[in-house]
């Protein structure tokens, strides 16, 4: 009996020496998110109630920062345009990457290399593609223009940065050239997931291509679809790069996004706290969004 | 199903597929050719994209003369993507055996506490971000760049190491810990190999993410000396003395390009099986 109770004694020891490992193990990185992310995420709170200037003392004002975005213009025009540009980008993204995704399904070495063809722009850094794309848009040096007007479409040359329409579709080119990839792979995986004697079954049963794709895989790869859905949205609500490499927000503040502005009133006017009461707004709707969407495709998956 | 495909239709299948890919690679190719054109060349429009007076590294050249020089810039962003490459392997294969294999007090917390950053906009804290940096000295410097960085990176990397150290049976771990082998020595020797396909993942995931990033490096690296890539070429766009050097963006779109395609192309199953780990669960 005296015996038994060492081993004992050391494995209670050991156990603790476990647990002190284990978070020894996750430290570093806690410390940094807390650093770098959490403890910020309550700065941007506490700073949205104060004014904050650069230099000088931070004054606090209440809600004073919410009442006058409530007021600001600019910054809605901004949403506006940034909800208008997520929805067109979104639909249009999964517009080329459904039928991309359908496209490179199939095994086979020539599948794989147009997969990666396809996927090959993703790996190249937005603002790489918006440099690319503001030389393309360029009336003189560009491609854009020229290639128009070689083609016959048009006989001047037509300055694509002059008007908002221009500016927004030539940036909707882009876009879809540069993420339709990324969307593709994830459906395509979404498609092969798909348990292969289900098909088989509806196919002995008499199902056709175009019922088996909307009856069963559809239906089967709702996560899939939530998933890409989200990243595509949420992706597309916080575009800066291409906006501020390839127009500027403009022609006159027309495609200003909501990051756009938060950035030009934050880094540009310095006006600090009133860019976080800024950040907060969207912040609540880039969270309200995953949430809503999550549960949406949620409910309905469960639901059938 | 495959049986059904006839060769006209393979035929058309593999056409469509070609315009296809060579339509998406274009842009691409476009740049890269442009940028070998002379200057005077690479001004006009790139009808054809090719250099028809000649191949040069004009372009490059004059690349070389903006901000402190090309090879400054270039390193500055080398630095900061292989040290978000190498701290973010190092702190997320920590983590990733930590919340896979020990049991602590707040664990359940701390793993949500750290997924759940991917929900939050980083944008949205840049303020705060930006008054920490320089409160501790880290503003204007690369350093700090890649502490924030490599934090945006903990959710996925963090999530991935742990679902491969999941994946590793555990009476592999503990025979080796039998023989008499510490925590420190079982991880670093016995589990390395047998996660390295998810530390690949996570390694080609930080440098792309760190290498392009362009919206923290314009607000964060306020000394032109400092300035990355992304940073520097976005100014080369803005133009000199009111005229754009169109060769100078061209040459410089390429030179951030290349590493990128590179990597994809050698590494693009670590990527790919990256990309989808989240997808299909």
């Amino acid at each position: 009996m005296a015996e038994a109770q060492p081993p004992v004694r050391r494995r209670r020891g050991s156990q603790r020496r476990r647990e002190i490992a284990g978070l020894l193990f996750v430290l570093p990185a806690m410390a940094l998110v807390t650093v770098f992310f959490l403890i910020p995420l309550a700065m941007t709170v506490w700073m949205s109630f104060h004014d904050w200037p650069l230099m000088g003392t931070p004054e606090w004002i209440g809600v004073e920062n919410y009442t006058k975005l409530w007021g600001d213009r600019r910054f809605w025009n901004a949403m506006e345009f940034t909800a208008w540009y997520s929805i067109v980008a979104t639909l249009a993204i999964f517009g080329v990457a459904f039928p991309l995704a359908l496209f490179v399904e199939r095994p086979g070495r020539m599948a794989g290399i147009y997969r990666t063809a396809f996927f090959l722009p993703v790996v190249v850094g937005f603002g790489s593609a918006s440099l690319l794309w503001a030389w393309f848009m360029n009336v003189d040096s560009g491609l854009f223009s020229p290639a128009a007007q070689l083609l016959g479409i048009t006989e001047k040359p037509v300055n694509l940065m002059a008007s908002t329409g221009t500016v927004f579709w030539s940036i909707m080119v882009l876009v879809v050239w540069k993420t339709a990839g990324f969307t593709m792979i994830l459906l395509m995986t979404g498609l092969q997931s798909v348990p292969h004697d289900i098909l088989e079954a509806a196919h002995i049963d008499g199902a056709n291509r175009v019922q088996r794709f909307w009856k069963i895989k559809l239906p089967l790869m709702k996560r899939t679809l939530a998933l890409a859905l989200i990243l595509s949205v949420a992706g597309s609500m916080l575009a800066f790069d291409q906006f501020y490499i390839i127009s500027n927000g403009g022609p006159r503040n027309s495609t200003l996004t909501a990051v756009y502005w938060i950035f030009s009133q934050s880094f540009v006017s310095f006006k600090l706290g009133y860019g976080a009461a800024l950040s907060m707004v969207l912040l609540a709707i880039l969270v309200a969004i995953s949430l809503v969407q999550l549960w949406l495709l949620r409910t309905r998956e469960e639901a059938r | 199903m495959t049986a059904r495909i006839n060769p006209l239709g393979r035929a058309a299948y593999h056409m469509v597929g070609t315009v296809l890919a060579i339509s998406f690679i274009a842009p691409l190719a476009w740049a890269f050719l442009s940028s070998l054109k002379p200057a005077a060349e690479a001004r006009k429009p790139p009808l054809p994209p090719w250099p028809t007076s000649g191949m040069t590294v004009e372009n490059y050249i004059s690349l070389d003369g903006y901000g402190a020089g090309f090879w400054t810039h270039a390193s500055n962003s080398l630095i900061v993507s292989v040290g978000t490459v190498l701290l973010t392997v190092v702190i997320s294969v920590l983590a990733g055996y930590g919340f896979s294999r020990f049991r602590f007090p707040l664990k359940g917390l701390f793993f949500v506490l750290i997924l759940s950053t991917i929900m939050i906009p980083f944008q949205s804290i840049l303020t705060p971000l930006f008054l920490i940096l320089s409160k501790v000295g880290l503003q204007n410097n690369l350093f700090g760049l890649i502490l924030i960085y490599v934090t945006l990176q903990l959710p996925f990397s963090i999530f991935m190491m742990r679902n491969a150290f999941d994946a590793v049976p555990i009476e592999i771990e503990e025979a080796a810990r039998v023989d008499g082998a510490s925590v420190l020595t079982v991880l670093a020797r016995v589990m390395m190999p047998l996660v390295a396909p998810g530390v690949i993942s996570v390694a080609i995931f930080a440098f792309l993410a760190a290498w392009n990033e362009f919206l923290a490096a314009l607000i964060f690296l306020t000394d032109q000396d400092s300035y990355t890539l992304p940073v520097l070429i976005v100014a080369v766009r803005s133009g000199r003395y009111g005229s754009i050097d169109w060769g100078a963006v061209q040459s410089g779109v390429t030179v951030m390009m290349i590493p990128c395609v590179i990597l994809f192309l050698l590494l693009q199953r670590y990527y790919v099986r990256g990309l989808t780990a989240g997808a299909v669960k």
